[in-house]
């Protein structure tokens, strides 16, 4: 559609500088970056949370806030000088020439009007006419592989999962065939397996619609599965660009040595060692930094990195870092935590948490949702077991119960071997503080009218019932073991950063000495190196204390190294529990199998892809038989359909909930990916 | 460590209060509506010391006289000084308007955090009972209320506009409560073994206050009115009190002759409300950033 011919690069940025104005001051937010997406070419941009990434794709599509503004750089896209444009040119360049998708596309969508409207607006506003409008919506429902446009069509927003609605926002993004898509974090809220097919999705439209990509992501796992070069974005600075093969096996900027070093991977364990950290924090919006924006947490800076900025230099094909020291980037020192000895776990105790048959049910409009049927488990002390499973797998649900914030259907917990009564209202000031939890969102989790101090004050008078100057001296020890300094006592929770704020929460879990600590996704919010330091230090705290945790998350990478047993949940049943490395490394339950060929590693390769078909089935009504056959690229025949497998041991601490014998599903797994189901080479 | 950086975090938090305080100063809205509530409030406390002529009892031989030099706002049917009386008129209502809404919000902010916190049982009982009462107009529950009370006074008049409004506010409340009791804070209150009226008080309602103020000035103008139209139909004070609302009442008959006597005490009452709805605005907007 564009007049410039092909070899116009589809964006190039030169030299772009951004600020935001606070407080009446102009505070740079993007400091000189340069980079340029071939007509094509998926480029991927990289960086923890206040890097700038956002703002890259703000200032490209012209949607900055309105105390942003661009001091000086140039924006072309697909040869239109994109900072010239106003009124009705703008409108034309967002209607025609570049598309975005965001991050939630529950918001993305508009939900008072049905599927189809949506989508063929995307066409009238080109000119098309009504009706052929609604063929064509049709056409870019079924090119991104929805099943049955015309009954999606009908639908409005929120009848659609999550996984469906991206697909929705893609085929509207695609539908003016756009100069350049930019997908900002566009999986970032999905389960493992959605994020996947999402992703699958956008690597082969990409490839058969030869469109340019900005993709922006925080996960290097997900941006080396999906592009060819990437550039690495820290506090406004392009720090290093290059092919994404070379950049991850040879980074050559501290930064991204860093990065990498922080993510739990390669079948790392809590036992094996410690995870790597970034020292400090990001500079604050806007500070003057005259040398090199990393300097001050690099443990290689010397004086003249804190002086002098160095520039882009080429260290390979196609390959540049901006330091001084690129050629000794690897040698970043560790930043390793000191070692910690996990006492060994005795199973023939007596376990700490025993749940037997744990069932819950909830009443939605008359229909009963199973939201957990008959899980049983035990945790001893000093031992995590992790908790992993799609959404709607009932993790919350069980770690809810067990807390007491929900009452069980049928099925007990005890706790010590005393049984628990079913909510907190009815358990002792004791059983409280034995169970305590962390929460995901720090944010949600922390008054944030208290200060610190008073925060984890009032915990210590409830649980460990000491006040006075008992309380403040045993807050300030508490204070110490998860490294808050005394400063933070006396801030608010909006004043710290979000690895402070989970810290402070999880002082407050521990602040009475418990023996179980819930751990719901603690991470997940959290930047990758302030998650390996948070990970750390539940590690160490269980050192020390003999804790045990549950803990639950999506990121496999992080589950695996912190827990000593996995628990499988499918529709709100326990599918596969065992050591840690024994469900990882197989053989596994066909749903464990499919989860983990769905994560995509930084590692890259190795695993295949097993495509789960459709979306989970609803709680309300599960498949008969085996509840996972309706999406099982490994079914066997009617028994599947018909018999629900018991969970049974299949080998030494290992049980599982399928009709494959342990043996077959080895040789199975073994041969490789099932070949019905494969995901299509790329 | 800390004796340096303590008082670094204290100040940050006082960055937070001075940048909001800032944002009010210099919004006009706020600078006027605030420079007319302090007037009033200033004559209300220094009352008949101001005042040229005394507000009630002095009554010049000039009846009824136009506004001149002598009598800026000019003389009621009984030659006292309108300009007089219009200064001091505003003590009553400055007294009687916050004290009803003080107890609105109290009474208010108490059942909203109920009813928000709570919800199922307690929240569709109240709600309804709530529904019910905003149904019943002022005029109705006053006459009811003073039936009930036996008694007209300002007592009475105060009673009615908290039971008038204390709904209203607990609507407000409410909706603040449900988004803030789902957060996880409240959840991990509960798990320490929190009881109920501390989650509310303690955890919750500190961080509904800023609607909360809100509401309060958006009220205390409502009240104002509210106290002057049951004055005006005989409610609370009586004559020879120098209220604005009893001055309208005693000389509305004669209005087409004597419009001073009615025009400036009904000024005096517009201004107060505006002026508190003008710092009601600039409160919402710095607060709801």
């Amino acid at each position: 559609m564009s007049t410039v011919d092909a070899t116009t690069p589809a964006l190039e940025l030169r030299d772009l500088e951004v600020a935001y104005k606070v407080r009446g001051r102009d505070r740079p937010v993007l400091r000189g970056v340069s980079f340029t997406v071939g007509r094509g070419e998926s480029y991927g941009l990289v960086g923890e949370s206040g890097c700038g990434k956002s703002t890259a794709a703000l200032a490209i599509v012209r949607y900055l806030p309105r105390n942003g503004s661009i001091p000086s750089g140039s924006v072309t896209v697909a040869g239109q000088d994109a900072l010239a444009l106003s009124g009705a040119e703008l409108r034309e360049f967002h209607a025609r020439t570049v598309s975005m998708v965001y991050q939630n596309p529950g918001s993305a969508l508009n939900p008072s009007l049905r599927i189809g409207s949506q989508v063929a607006e995307a066409f009238t506003v080109l000119g098309v006419g009504k009706s052929e409008a609604e063929d064509r919506a049709r056409d870019a429902l079924a090119r991104v592989q929805i099943a049955d446009p015309g009954s999606v069509m009908t639908r409005y927003s929120h009848q659609l999962s999550g996984g469906m609605q991206q697909r929705v926002v893609i085929a509207m993004a695609l539908s003016k065939d756009p100069s350049l898509l930019i997908l900002d974090e566009p999986t970032t809220g999905l389960d493992a397996t959605v994020e996947a097919e999402v992703l699958d999705l956008v690597a082969q439209l990409q490839v058969e619609l030869n469109t340019s990509v900005l993709f922006i992501s925080h996960n290097l796992g997900v941006i080396s599965k999906m592009c060819a070069r990437v550039g690495i974005l820290y506090a406004g600075r392009l720090v290093e660009e290059g092919p994404v093969e070379t950049v991850l096996r040879d980074p050559r900027h501290p930064y991204t040595v860093g990065l990498l070093r922080c993510v739990p991977r390669g079948g790392l364990r809590k036992d094996h060692g410690r995870l790597d950290t970034i020292p400090g924090f990001l500079p604050s919006l806007g500070a003057d930094l005259p040398g090199c924006v990393f300097a001050d947490r690099c443990a290689l800076a010397d004086d003249r990195c804190q002086v002098e900025e160095p520039s882009l230099e080429s260290v390979g094909v196609g390959h540049e870092s901006r330091c001084w020291h690129h050629d000794r980037a690897q040698e970043l020192p560790r930043v390793e935590a000191e070692n910690v000895d996990l006492p060994p776990i005795d199973r023939a105790a007596e376990p700490l948490v025993r749940i037997d048959g744990l069932t819950k049910v909830f009443k939605q409009r008359g229909h009963d949702v199973n939201a957990l049927t008959e899980v049983t488990a035990a945790i001893w002390p000093g031992e995590t077991l992790g908790l992993v499973g799609e959404s709607g797998s009932g993790k919350t649900t069980l770690a809810r119960t067990l807390l007491g914030i929900v009452a069980a259907t049928s099925g007990t917990a005890a706790l010590d071997g005393r049984q628990l009564p079913p909510t907190y209202q009815k358990r002792s000031q004791e059983d409280l503080r034995s169970l305590q939890i962390v929460f995901q969102n720090p944010d949600s989790a922390l008054n944030r009218r208290h200060s610190v101090q008073r925060i984890l004050l009032r915990t210590m008078k409830k649980l460990a019932g000491v006040g006075g100057d008992d309380a403040r001296k045993r807050v300030l020890d508490l204070a110490s073991s998860v490294k808050l300094t005394e400063r933070t006592l006396t801030q608010k929770p909006a004043q710290l950063s979000g690895g402070l704020k989970q810290r402070v929460a999880i002082a407050r879990a521990f602040a009475g000495d418990p023996k179980l600590v819930v751990c719901d996704e603690p991470t997940s919010a959290l930047d990758v190196s302030v998650q390996a330091a948070i990970l750390n230090l539940l590690v160490e705290l269980q050192a020390e204390q003999q804790v045990s945790y549950l803990f639950i998350s999506h990121d496999l990478g992080v589950v695996r190294y912190i827990s000593d047993r996995i628990a499988v949940l499918y529709l709100g049943r326990l599918m596969e529990l065992g050591p840690a490395d024994v469900v990882f490394d197989g053989p596994h339950h066909p749903y464990t199998e499919a989860l983990l060929s769905a994560v995509p590693t930084i590692d890259g390769g190795g695993r295949h892809r097993i495509k789960l078909e459709g979306d989970i089935p609803s709680a309300a009504n599960p498949p008969s038989g085996c509840v996972f056959h309706t999406r099982c690229p490994r079914r066997i025949g009617a028994i599947c359909d018909e018999t629900e497998p018991p969970l049974v041991q299949v080998e030494e601490n290992h049980l599982m909930r399928c009709h494959i014998p342990l043996e077959e599903l080895r040789t199975m797994q073994a041969a490789g990916p099932p070949p019905v189901s494969a995901a299509p080479a790329s | 460590m800390s004796s340096v950086a303590a008082p670094t975090a204290r100040s940050e938090a006082r960055t937070a209060r001075r940048e909001r305080t800032r944002l009010l100063l210099r919004s006009p809205s706020f600078i006027i509506g605030a420079a007319v509530i302090l007037f009033w409030v200033a004559t209300a406390l220094l009352g008949s010391r101001i005042t040229p002529y005394d507000p009630v009892f002095d009554q010049t031989p000039d009846l009824s006289q136009a506004p001149s030099g002598d009598h800026w706002f000019g003389t009621d049917r009984l030659g006292r000084d309108v300009f007089s009386r219009v200064l001091a008129g505003s003590r009553d209502i400055l007294i009687v308007a916050p004290l009803a809404t003080l107890l609105a919000m109290i009474f208010g902010t108490t059942l909203g955090l109920i009813t928000g916190y709570f919800r199922g049982v307690a929240d569709d009982t109240i709600s309804r009972i709530i529904d019910a009462v905003l149904a019943i107009p002022l005029i109705v529950m006053a006459v009811t209320v003073v039936a009930a009370l036996g008694s007209r006074s300002t007592w009475a008049v105060t009673v009615v506009i908290a039971i008038v409004f204390a709904p209203i506010v607990a609507r407000t409340v409410r909706a603040a409560v449900l988004g803030e009791a789902q957060l996880d804070y409240v959840e991990a209150a509960r798990l320490r073994g929190e009881r109920a009226p501390y989650v509310m008080f303690s955890e919750v309602l500190p961080n509904v206050m800023p609607p909360i103020l809100v509401e309060a000035t958006i009220r205390l103008g409502y009240a104002i009115f509210a106290v002057a139209s049951l004055t005006f139909i005989g409610f609370g004070l009586q004559p020879p009190s120098a209220d604005w609302a009893v001055q309208l009442t005693d000389n509305y008959n004669f209005m087409a002759e004597q419009w001073w006597t009615v025009a400036f005490p009904a000024l005096a009452i517009a201004s107060l409300v505006v002026a508190l709805n003008l710092v009601s605005d600039s409160f919402q907007q710095v607060f709801e950033r």
